[in-house]
């Protein structure tokens, strides 16, 4: 009875700061080595985590302590570069935003490249024919006048495009398309949004080129709001929304933009 | 997933833009345009159809036969067929396009062109030249008119 009494009052008295605590995590990531492997397989991994880690430190513990030839891409691991967006656990996020304590532990994660574009190695996809789409709706501003003053624009003309400025290009809108998956000619999402950004610009002067180009069998037509791009955007773009934004543009023949 | 890797530096390419009539554009204005169109045009068939004048049982040749007597049910009728066939081959179509490639598309794609086709012209030869005498009916009224023919 005396030992009892004493542990209750150690117990009652502040200790020191408990250590913070660390879960074993299984991650099981899809591998390709195109020099060794004919085809794609899973390998998992054990690692040591803390709550507060994010998918991309899983994958660097990994790389770093584990097995070095794990190949991802990223750069400021911050969810700005858009460099490490990739398939966590079947859905398209970015690695560097993406909390160990947001996911379910209790069982494995899997981790994959994002899909719908030619897999290079492990998390590494080639991403040309994104870009290729990027650059085709010519994502910069195209004005006649010089860029002798400054181009005014008012507050409300500016939030008008707001949403679609926001994207960084990592891509995980358009490999979560559907259609892109199965048909690579198609612009897909992001392509969209960023000509979005420029077509509703009140200080740009080709709406009608890029409505064009996006006038396609492969344009803006083949989206089938699935809205599989908006739950995927890590920056929380409404990509669905300005595709239909984009088509209701190409069909009055211009983009809705407020007069001032 | 694809794992063939490029050879390095190779351009990607898109399939040059086709000219002419942009049906794409007139084939998604047409799903909104006809979807709306059918709402009523459905509801108003089965409200009709199963509800309105009595109840399920009374529909049979004569009940038929009464509607296709009425130029407003001949008109409703061949609307719903050619609105919601196109419809249903549009919709299809796009899932060919999605989901198919090469011979295989172009294969199913003609054979729906073809079933639509088929259907669209067997459902208006029925709407336009239905003859209410070819069956046994119940309503005086028509066996009264197709007497005197």
């Amino acid at each position: 009875m005396a030992g009892a009494a004493t542990l209750e009052a150690v117990d009652n008295t502040p200790t020191a700061e408990a250590p913070i605590q660390a879960f074993t995590v299984t991650l099981i990531i899809r591998r390709y080595d195109p020099e060794k492997d004919a085809e794609p397989y899973w390998q998992d991994f054990d690692v040591e985590l803390f709550a507060t880690d994010r998918v991309l430190d899983a994958l660097h513990k990994i790389k770093w302590e584990q097995d070095g030839s794990l190949t991802f891409r990223r750069s400021c691991a911050h969810g700005i570069c858009g460099s490490d967006a990739m398939r966590i656990n079947g859905r398209n996020r970015l690695a560097c935003k993406t909390l160990i304590k947001d996911l379910d532990i209790s069982k494995p994660i899997y981790v994959e490249a994002i899909k719908g574009l030619p897999l290079e190695k492990d998390l590494i996809v080639d991403m040309e024919p994104f870009f290729q789409s990027y650059r085709e709706i010519q994502p910069f501003l195209i004005a006649s006048d010089k860029p002798e003053k400054e181009r005014i624009q008012s507050v409300a003309q500016r939030e008008r495009f707001d949403d679609t400025t926001k994207c960084i290009l990592c891509a995980a809108c358009t490999s979560s398309c559907p259609v892109f998956w199965t048909d690579g000619q198609y612009f897909g999402p992001a392509a969209i949004v960023n000509a979005h950004r420029f077509i509703f610009d009140s200080r740009d002067e080709a709406a009608n080129v890029r409505l064009d180009i996006l006038n396609d069998k492969e344009g803006v037509w083949r989206c089938r709001t699935t809205f599989n791009c908006s739950e995927a955007c890590p920056r929380g773009i409404e990509v669905t929304k300005a595709i239909a934004e984009v088509k209701a543009a190409v069909l009055r023949g211009k983009p809705d933009i407020p007069k001032a | 997933m694809s794992t063939d890797i490029a050879a390095p530096r190779s351009p990607y390419t898109r399939e040059p833009k086709r000219n002419g009539v942009n049906l794409e554009k007139w084939g998604w204005v047409y799903m909104r345009v006809s979807g709306v169109l059918l709402v009523v045009l459905i509801f108003g068939h089965l409200f009709y159809n199963l509800i309105f004048p009595g109840k399920v049982s009374i529909l049979d040749w004569a009940f038929v036969a009464g509607k296709l007597a009425d130029p407003f049910w001949v008109v409703w009728d061949t609307l719903l067929l050619w609105l919601a066939l196109i419809h249903g081959a549009n919709g299809m179509r796009t899932l060919a396009n999605d989901y198919a490639h090469g011979r295989f598309r172009s294969v199913l794609l003609w054979a729906l062109g073809a079933t639509t086709v088929v259907l669209i012209v067997l459902g208006t030869l029925v709407l336009t030249t239905f003859d209410p005498c070819l069956g046994e009916t119940n309503n005086a009224e028509l066996i009264a008119s197709c007497a005197a023919q």
